[in-house]
């Protein structure tokens, strides 16, 4: 009942799969298992569509496995294989369900709210310290003293980095700052993962809070030398 | 016979307004009477400024005003989206002579008739509601918007008088002048609706970016309200949505009647129907995004705030979500456009059947990066070996950038998916085809590629150049695409010879199927769409200006909210079916019994043979 038509496709799955799972890691960061299986439904459905398009190959295709499952004229060894199929796969789906319903002692995942809406407040603000080299250049000597540790050379690996989940943000990549106004930024360093909002659950954000050890003059020059520094453009919208 | 006909689409007409008005009366009543306890207390301490009311034992008052709302929104949806392309239809068909076309738009206002009068019945039940549960925002409201509130109830009459005309004269308006004067009617009809329309939406983006004057007349302040940041970009978003609610609704509507087709003419005409209600939807999805990304960039310069809220902050979730139904919508009406290669052309599987694989991949591709969030969910475990929630490769299709790329390259592909399906059959014999292939091609190829190497260069430059000229840049390229693409191919096969029929009636039970799909997905959209703005507005009524302080103020989480549009999809759909099951009621006593019970490829082995 095996043609070639089947072969194809399971190839496929198992083969993303091994290189979701196996192949990434080797050269960059894991996927988390959300994502993996993401990506195996889309490939799933994208199977269904193209098999199902014809009269022809959806019968070719979905046929035997109908006819399978119906057990129609079977006996012997296809009889047995039937019987095990009907017998595992509501103990599969049993499975499934009970380790995803269990109670466990690892915290459920996460969903994170990367860039919660800053406060009112904030988020008309503009920058008061004009930009001239001497600014960006003060504001780069205060980014080292206070942030370098954590934010290393603006790319989130600085010494003290390693400890902490989640990780400090790296300003070169192109979805932190550039993404966000300077008074968006201005607000999270004032105020720090304390001063996160409600959104922002779960608070557990390592950034400290600078607004008694910097002035906001400080402040905004850091902001300037930030930007510098990791090659990056604030958002704007003139 | 066509007095008999009219006679016919006359009386469901009727009996559904009453039937609706009894029921929706009916319903009203059972609100005020049952919860008698929770309105004794109201009464005891009400006073002069009542702020809010509520019915507790309901669900209570924003669950109510949810479901009411959101029905009331679909069903003015469809009903304001059917009459663009009804009169469309009416249009070819007196332009080409081809009566098909006419007695589509008349089947399709006939549909429009129906709801007409359940969407004013909704419309009026959330009205009183309103006023009920929020005294004094409506209160406010009315204040500043008196004068459009008379100018809706005006154009509400010329409305209703003009559908009246359009429908129950399309038949004695048939022949010479009259017939343009009809075509006149469904002009006005759709001029009319579009007010209807942009009226409430000021209302509504009111509240979401207020523009309040102290000084001045009433029509002064009102018009000052009305022009507020997001109107415009609302108003273009919701009529094209519409559109596309209405064509992926009337496709349902034909592939549920394709698949319980008795005769060999009704499965032809349902199956070309849903052709045109797929092509309709489609049509109106490519340009969609468009107006979402402008719509979106207006709420954002509006106010950072609620841009973070809705893009980065708690409801971008909700955008995840969004990818996936979008990108089920696009799969869905890519598989019925293949379908119809497949099927309604004999002969054509083998000859496609790379293309098709190739157009599948592409999208797939892209909804997997559109589907691809900036920050994943993932277990502590997971997080600790990826160093946090951000992918490094991974996290870098998070981002606008990289959906703007992606939407932009799947709506390229279901453009083409169409083109191909027009020249499928067909032999070009102009001397001039292999060129104008080859310049089509090469247009294709050059675009897809520009568009993407500004998705990636939108990385390495400051976020303002990306919106205002990367992203426009993208859009206008595919614009461009199609409007070189189209005029060329529909030259070509002005003289080309046509190998293999298209025949109408062949598409197996999962078009008919896929159709139905299609539609649960643009209102699952919809219902989607409609938590996002209202939630953006967070705890306030009126953004900034007004808070809410019932105890109704906090924001639903994603998993409650996703019941409520399940339940408004669901509520939906068994209205719109009853009111078209009431309004075809006479078609079928017509069509009367005893026919061949050939339902569409309703057995496996019909099916088979069709495939060849
Ligand atoms: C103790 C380590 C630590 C120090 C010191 C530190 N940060 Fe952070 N910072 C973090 C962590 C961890 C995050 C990521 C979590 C979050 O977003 O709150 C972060 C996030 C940020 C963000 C938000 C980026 C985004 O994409 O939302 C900004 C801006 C920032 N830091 C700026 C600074 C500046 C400026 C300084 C120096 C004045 C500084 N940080 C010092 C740990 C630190």
């Amino acid at each position: 009942m095996k043609g070639g038509i089947h072969l194809k496709p399971a190839l496929l799955m198992v083969g993303l799969y091994i290189f979701f799972k196996f192949g990434m890691p080797l050269f960059t960061a894991p996927l988390p298992a959300s994502l993996i299986m993401l990506y195996l439904m889309l490939t799933f459905s994208g199977i269904m569509i193209f098999m199902t398009l014809s009269g022809t190959s959806m019968e070719s295709f979905l046929g035997p496995i109908f006819r399978f499952i119906s057990g129609d004229g079977q006996d012997g060894t296809m009889k047995m294989a039937r019987l095990a199929v009907l017998a595992l796969f509501p103990l599969l789906v049993g499975w499934q369900t009970y380790t995803s319903t269990a109670s466990s002692t690892a915290p459920p995942a996460e969903n994170r709210t990367v860039h919660p809406a800053p406060p009112g407040e904030f988020a008309a603000m503009s920058n008061p310290v004009p930009n001239t080299p001497e600014n960006v250049m003060q504001g780069k000597g205060l980014y080292a003293a206070y942030c370098s540790p954590c934010h290393g050379l603006f790319d989130g690996k600085g010494p003290a980095s390693r400890g902490f989940n989640p990780p400090p943000a790296n300003f070169k990549d192109p979805t932190t700052i550039a993404m966000l106004q300077e008074s968006y930024l201005f607000w999270r360093i004032k105020k720090g993962g304390v001063g996160l909002s409600v959104e922002g659950m779960p608070w557990k954000s390592a950034m400290p809070r600078w607004e008694f050890e910097l002035k906001d003059e400080q402040i905004w020059k850091i902001i300037m030398g930030e930007y510098d520094g990791a090659g990056q453009k604030p958002r704007t919208w003139e | 016979m066509r007095n008999h006909e009219a006679l016919q689409g006359q009386d469901p007409g009727r009996l559904n307004l009453w039937g609706l008005s009894v029921v929706g009366l009916a319903l009203l009543a059972g609100l005020l009477g049952v919860p008698v306890a929770g309105w004794a207390e109201d009464a005891a301490s009400a006073s002069a400024a009542v702020s809010y009311r509520d019915i507790p034992q309901l669900g209570g008052s924003r669950n109510i005003i949810w479901v009411v709302a959101q029905l009331h929104l679909l069903l003015a949806g469809f009903v304001l989206g059917v009459p663009i392309f009804a009169w469309l239809c009416e249009i070819v068909g007196w332009k080409t002579g081809e009566k098909r076309y006419d007695k589509l738009a008349k089947e399709f206002t006939k549909l429009l008739t129906s709801s007409y009068a359940t969407t004013a019945l909704f419309g009026g039940i959330l009205l009183f509601l309103l006023i009920s549960f929020y005294p004094k925002l409506m209160t406010y409201l009315t204040d500043i918007f008196f004068p459009s509130f008379i100018a809706y109830c005006g154009l509400f009459l010329l409305e209703t008088a003009t559908l009246y005309l359009y429908w129950y004269g399309w038949d004695v308006m048939q022949e010479g002048r009259a017939k343009v004067f009809h075509l006149f009617l469904g002009f006005l009809l759709n001029f009319f609706a579009f007010f209807i329309m942009v009226i409430p939406n000021s209302w509504a983006t009111f509240q979401a970016s207020p523009v309040v004057i102290a000084e001045g007349s009433n029509v002064a302040r009102a018009w000052a309200a009305t022009w507020n940041p997001t109107w415009w970009p609302v108003n273009i978003h919701r009529l094209i949505a519409n559109v596309v609610l209405g064509g992926y609704i009337c496709g349902a509507y034909a592939g549920v009647r394709y698949l319980s087709a008795k005769s060999a003419e009704e499965r032809e005409h349902y199956d070309w129907m849903g052709y045109v209600g797929n092509f309709i939807g489609v049509f109106g999805l490519l340009p969609l995004p468009f107006a979402g990304y402008w719509l979106m960039r207006e709420i954002y310069q509006y106010n950072q705030q609620m841009g973070i809220t809705l893009m980065g902050g708690f409801l971008s979730w909700l955008f995840i979500l969004q990818a996936m139904l979008i990108g089920v919508l696009f799969l869905g009406s890519n598989y019925y456009f293949w379908l119809g290669i497949t099927h309604r052309i004999p002969g054509a599987e083998a000859k496609y059947k790379k293309p098709i694989m190739a157009m599948l991949v592409i999208l797939l591709l892209c909804l997997g990066v559109w589907m691809t969030p900036h920050s994943l969910v993932a277990s502590l475990e997971e997080a600790r070996k990826l160093g946090g929630t951000h992918h490094p490769l991974l996290g870098v299709f998070g981002v606008m950038s990289a959906k703007m790329t992606v939407a932009n390259l799947m709506i390229l592909v279901t453009f083409m998916s169409f083109i191909m399906y027009w020249r499928a059959g067909k032999e070009e014999t102009a001397t001039w085809a292999k060129l104008a292939r080859a310049v089509m091609s090469g247009v294709l190829g050059v675009a897809a590629i520009v568009v993407i190497v500004l998705g990636v260069w939108g990385y390495f430059v400051p976020a303002i150049v990306r919106i205002n000229y990367f992203s426009v840049a993208q859009v206008l390229i595919v614009i461009f695409v199609m409007l070189t693409i189209t005029p060329l191919t529909a030259l070509l096969l002005r003289s080309a010879r046509t190998t293999t029929e298209m025949i109408w009636g062949r598409m197996p039970p999962r078009a008919g199927y896929a159709l139905v799909l299609n539609a649960v997905m643009v209102i699952l959209l919809m219902t989607l769409m409609g938590y996002a703005r209202s939630s953006s507005r967070v705890h306030w009524h009126i953004y900034g200006v007004m808070r809410d302080n019932s105890e109704y103020a906090y924001s639903p989480a994603l998993g409650y909210a996703a019941a409520f549009m399940s339940l408004n999809t669901f509520l939906f759909c068994m209205l719109v079916a009853f009111i078209f099951w009431v309004a075809t009621m006479g078609d079928k006593a017509k069509a009367g019994h005893g026919a061949m019970p050939a339902m569409a490829g309703g057995s496996p082995e019909l099916d088979r043979s069709k495939a060849h």
